[in-house]
């Protein structure tokens, strides 16, 4: 259960405390912020801007740690500690994240329709 | 416990990322709150400088102005210090959260932030903040903001020191003859006008009321702040107090009540001073020689058929810049040896 893409004890406690439709509302925000997160990542990579990468990986954490994509914020805190330093030294350094974050993308999107 | 709903709170968001501001928005709008967002550190702070906010919910990581600076200038800024801050954010490394704390922050929430912790939380910072404007207010009404701030930061401490300051006594004369004559109403009116009259007075010139007992007062300047010049400044004082009643009494006499007249001590030397009480109520007072010379100085006006009397000290402490008549020496109740009056005679000086 714990590899899930969505955990669903989490997911269903944000639905609870703020109400389900809010909830899709929500989502819809996340998916529309997350792909300029993920572009300011890959930006502030090729740039060099330690602290915008810092931040970008920092928020996309947050964000997934709302809705339960574990795995996602697993990776964003990895690239968030480890900094832009740590990322440069890897040939591809935001590929797990990104194909992560694909994922999550359609477990959300799934869940909403649900 | 049946305790009704606490009134709506005006709680601000700051947070750069739109999910966690929507997210928090609406929990907080489900508790009754009404909430209003900042996108990053500085339009936090102007929104706080422009409007009257209860409490603030701050992420740390923001563009342009992160929460340890939005701390920072809360701290500074002597309007907002006060302000309750929960720090909401997820913050990699314990030293993180404490900076927060110590750079003032109530509380500190971690994301995703739990409803009911959130609740709990933001009920308690209320709650304290709503006891901490009580107390201000109650503080505020009987000392100026300098007091109000050096109780505040002492903590309310009941402790005493020595201190060189002047003291001020002051009453109507006449009072008792005047309540007899006139209904209750207008007694306590009259009692109003004349204490927010002699507070203006008194406050504009750094002194501080400490006591009020029928129609008389006392005040202390240069005490609990040390001021230079306190002795200058009850003098003037003193004067400003008697242009008011005579302002009062035009008013008075233009609907044909009869004119007051007061009656004010001052003398000038080393106080005990501190906050008497118990902690659940306690005032600053004075005590000592200089106190009850004071209090028999403005007893003697009535004897002296003059407005504003004064010791030595306070003749020397004015080096001649406020016209003084010397009377010569009286012998005050309580006291073994005459003292030396000095009536003051008019207006100051104008200011250099």
């Amino acid at each position: 259960m714990s590899d899930a893409t969505i955990d669903a004890a989490t997911f269903a406690e944000l639905q609870e405390s703020a109400g389900a439709d809010f909830v899709k509302e929500l989502v819809q925000t996340f998916l529309e912020e997350a792909p300029a997160m993920l572009s300011e990542l890959r930006e502030s990579l090729a740039a060099g801007q330690a602290d915008a990468f810092r931040r970008a990986a920092h928020s996309l954490k947050s964000n997934s740690l709302t809705f339960g994509a574990l795995a996602l914020a697993a990776l964003a805190r990895e690239l968030e500690l480890g900094g832009l330093d740590a990322a440069a030294l890897q040939p591809n350094a935001l590929g797990p994240l990104e194909a992560e974050y694909a994922r999550v993308a359609r477990a959300l999107e799934a869940l909403c329709r649900g | 416990m049946a305790e009704p709903d606490p009134p709506l709170a005006r709680l601000l968001v700051a947070d750069d990322n739109k999910v966690n501001r929507l997210l928090l928005t609406r929990g907080l709008e489900l508790q009754g709150h009404s909430v209003s967002c900042a996108e990053n550190g500085r339009i936090a702070l102007d929104m706080l400088r422009r409007e009257p906010f209860d409490l603030l919910l701050l992420d740390i990581e923001m563009p342009e102005m992160d929460g340890f600076q939005v701390l920072e200038q809360l701290t500074a800024d002597p309007k907002l210090r006060d302000l309750p801050v929960i720090v909401t954010s997820s913050l990699e490394g314990l030293d993180n959260i404490v900076r927060c704390i110590e750079l003032g922050a109530e509380d500190y929430l971690p994301k995703p932030v739990n409803a009911v912790l959130l609740k709990a939380r933001i009920g308690a910072s209320l709650e304290k903040k709503r006891l901490r404007d009580q107390q201000k207010e109650l503080v505020r009404r009987f000392a100026t903001s300098e007091v109000a701030q050096d109780l505040e930061q002492s903590g309310f401490a009941l402790g005493g020191r020595h201190v060189r300051g002047s003291v001020m006594f002051s009453d109507i004369r006449g009072f008792t003859a005047l309540v007899e004559s006139q209904p209750p109403e207008e007694t306590i009116e009259l009692l109003n006008a004349y204490y927010a009259l002699m507070f203006d007075a008194i406050n504009d010139h750094g002194g501080v009321v400490n006591q009020m007992i029928g129609d008389g007062l006392m005040a202390i300047f240069g005490a609990p702040l040390p001021m230079t010049d306190h002795g200058v400044a009850a003098v003037r004082a003193a004067l400003e107090m008697v242009e008011r009643v005579e302002l009062l009494n035009t008013r008075r006499l233009a609907v044909d009540k009869p004119a007051i007249r007061i009656g004010v001590g001052i003398a000038t030397g080393e106080l005990v001073a501190g906050y008497t009480g118990t902690q659940k109520r306690a005032t600053y007072t004075c005590i000592g020689d200089t106190v009850n010379l004071a209090a028999r100085l403005e007893e003697h006006t009535k004897l002296a058929q003059r407005t504003i009397l004064i010791d030595p000290a306070t003749c020397a402490a004015l080096g001649g810049r406020i016209p003084v008549d010397l009377l010569g020496a009286v012998a005050l109740r309580g006291k073994a040896l005459p003292v030396e009056v000095y009536a003051v005679a008019g207006r100051p000086a104008p200011c250099a």
